[in-house]
């Protein structure tokens, strides 16, 4: 392809000939064509070698789960009329809002499937979300315990803790939510000096030096060339994709994107196609018809098509096909928006996220965009590419321009975050967290499939699903759990699919092998006791791994 | 000693059935309803296969027997006529 254009792009010119014979003989030295590459390796030193990337398992249950799922859905269901019916005609209080008399004949408010529900169906077991800690989010934390009089209508506090709850749940992937005074002598430090309050916008009297020293640092950690940090995780997608696209735009985002991004799609007022969960045939027809037909009506070539993809999905754990997006990026001439939330610093050799894992340069991807929630223990979101990208958006996105600058303590602990997993700070901690985020998530995950439990996503994602699927289980599951003195997160209708209601665990690199082994063992006993255990590729039986041998070779 | 370990056996059991149809986010009076509702169309079943289902049987086996009796007294039939 390349050949064949120089060749035409000599031909008016006098002095092409010589030139000709020359690029001639240069593009067929190496004897084969230059094709495009799919994926070029940045750093060049030979030592992050170009990743194959493991297959996503997404297995599917047992026809008899999908029957069941659906019965126990269609009895709750129909309760849930009868209920309903019970409480039009009178008999039973309605605890949930209602429109007042004088509204009755105006359009039900309360007559949707959503609110229906989560009058029946959500309330019946709600005492399994928003349960109050009272300690920071660490390996392990202490519940309070609640209990309810009228079935989850209302709540009260018994006054008691549970304590020592180990904690499955929280995106604590690398271990910074701790309050070890030694690490944290710099944010104390910076509290002194700047308070805790900014009182401005970046874009007024908020722009601190701190600000400044941590978007370089970003940049540098990312391997680019500039970064913006904002306060607010899901204000930085939904604020600034409408600043990178408006109308006459194309944006192809993936079946399962998050909130975040697909309302900043819609903000922005660009046309939005969805293609396929991480399918690559999928996306790459819809590219190609939508630069032969151009925008709906007048058939004009669209201004920017932009690919919008995550690092890591969150409800299935899957990666993302990187090297694959990047080459039909190339080849359609798309930009690419990359939400690595959840993995950056949780995947890749060094923590610097997707870009690493697959050994591809982060200057292909053109908006980078991440946030400081989950691997680095504050708050907050950065986008980072391009120095023009970077300075067009400091001035042109609504977050930059009227939000408030984030607060000083959490910009020190987001540094002192980074320059630890860089090894800036002189020690090795940063990187022993990586591996043993690592170590941890490989552990988990082989031992949940070896067991026979159904887990969706990717072998090296820290975010491991563990399918559920009956209604009843669902709350079953985490109230046990939480007996066992484990905190679960349990997902159903309104973020997965009706028939797919799940457990979510979050690996961190704080969690020790016991505390991996005990979680093990509950799910075990939890498994058998109510009946889990789906998979239909169960592995053999294996004996324990030593980590070092514990009996004499020779006696 | 067996009779509790069957006790707990039966228990789990009844776990397992509130867990699979569902039942278990109910409050107890709709626990109670559900049940009802359940074991008295298991008992209609029942009372109704106790009813009919002898009966059935021998008309059918009476229909089937008469069909292979009457093949040979056919065929004698014919074969007595020239």
């Amino acid at each position: 392809m390349i050949r064949t254009d120089e060749h035409h792009s000599c031909k008016g010119t006098p002095m092409c000939h010589s030139d000709q014979k020359q690029l001639q003989s240069n593009s067929m030295k190496n004897g084969y064509h230059k094709k495009e590459k799919v994926q070029k390796n940045g750093k060049g030193d030979g030592f992050h070698q170009p990743r194959v990337r493991g297959e996503d398992s997404f297995e599917e249950a047992p026809m008899y789960v999908a029957v069941l799922t659906y019965m126990g859905y269609g009895i709750v269901i129909l309760f849930g009329y009868f209920r309903d019916f019970l409480r039009a005609v009178g008999f039973e209080k309605c605890h949930q809002a209602q429109e007042r008399e004088e509204q009755k004949d105006f359009v039900p408010l309360y007559q949707d499937f959503e609110n229906f529900y989560k009058r029946n169906l959500y309330t019946r077991v709600r005492d399994n979300w928003n349960r109050p800690i009272c300690s920071l989010p660490g390996p392990v934390f202490d519940v309070m315990e609640r209990v309810s009089d009228d079935y989850n209508w209302t709540f009260r506090l018994t006054g008691r803790t549970i304590e020592n709850v180990i904690n499955m749940g929280s995106y604590n992937y690398l271990g910074f939510a701790e309050n070890n005074v030694d690490f944290l002598k710099t944010v104390a430090e910076e509290t002194r000096q700047y308070g805790v309050g900014v009182c401005s916008t970046r874009q007024e009297l908020g722009n601190l030096s701190t600000h400044e020293k941590l978007e370089r640092l970003v940049a540098e950690f990312l391997g680019v060339e500039s970064a913006m940090a904002f306060g607010m995780g899901f204000a930085t997608n939904s604020m600034n994709i409408p600043a990178l696209v408006g109308k006459g735009c194309l944006i192809l985002s993936d079946e399962l994107n998050h909130t975040s991004l697909i309302l900043g799609a819609r903000l922005s007022g660009a046309t939005i196609r969805v293609f396929k969960h991480n399918n690559m045939q999928s996306l790459e027809k819809m590219l190609k018809d939508a630069i032969c037909s151009g925008q709906p009506r007048t058939h004009r070539a669209w201004k920017k098509i932009l690919i919008m993809v995550e690092g890591i999905y969150s409800m299935e754990g899957s990666l993302v096909r990187l090297p694959e997006i990047l080459a039909l990026k190339k080849k359609y001439k798309a930009y690419l928006y990359l939400d690595e939330a959840h993995s950056i610093g949780a995947v890749g050799p060094t923590g610097r996220g997707v870009t690493e894992y697959f050994g591809v340069d982060p200057n292909e991807v053109d908006v980078l965009m991440g946030t400081f929630t989950k691997s680095f223990g504050a708050a907050g979101g950065y986008i980072a590419g391009k120095k023009e990208l970077v300075d067009y958006l400091r001035s042109h996105s609504h977050s930059a321009v009227y939000a408030t600058a984030m607060s000083p303590p959490v910009v020190e602990q987001i540094i002192r975050a980074i320059k630890c997993i860089m090894g800036v700070d002189g020690t090795t901690e940063g990187q022993r967290r990586v591996r043993q985020l690592a170590e941890n998530t490989r552990y988990l995950r082989s031992r949940l499939k070896e067991m026979g439990f159904i887990i969706y996503g990717n072998q090296d994602s820290p975010v491991v699903p563990l399918l559920l699927y009956l209604p009843g289980k669902v709350g079953a599951f985490s109230r046990a759990m939480l007996k066992r003195k484990i905190g679960v997160v349990v997902v159903g209708f309104p973020a997965t699919p009706i028939t797919e209601a799940r457990a979510r665990f979050c690996v961190s690199a704080a969690h020790t092998r016991e505390m991996l082994d005990k979680v093990l063992q509950s799910l075990d006993e939890l498994g058998d006791d109510i009946k889990l255990k789906f998979s239909r590729h169960r592995s053999s039986y294996r004996p324990e791994l030593y980590d070092e041998t514990d009996f004499e070779l020779d006696s | 000693m067996d009779m509790k370990s069957m006790r707990e056996y039966v228990c789990w059991l009844y776990y397992q059935y509130l867990l699979i149809t569902g039942i278990y986010v109910l409050e107890p009076w709709e626990k109670s309803i559900f049940n009802t509702v359940l074991c008295t169309m298991v008992a209609m079943v029942i009372y109704t296969s106790y009813v009919f289902v002898p009966i059935h049987v021998r008309l059918a086996l009476e229909f089937f027997s008469e069909l292979v009796r009457g093949q040979p007294e056919s065929t004698v039939a014919l074969m007595n006529s020239p």
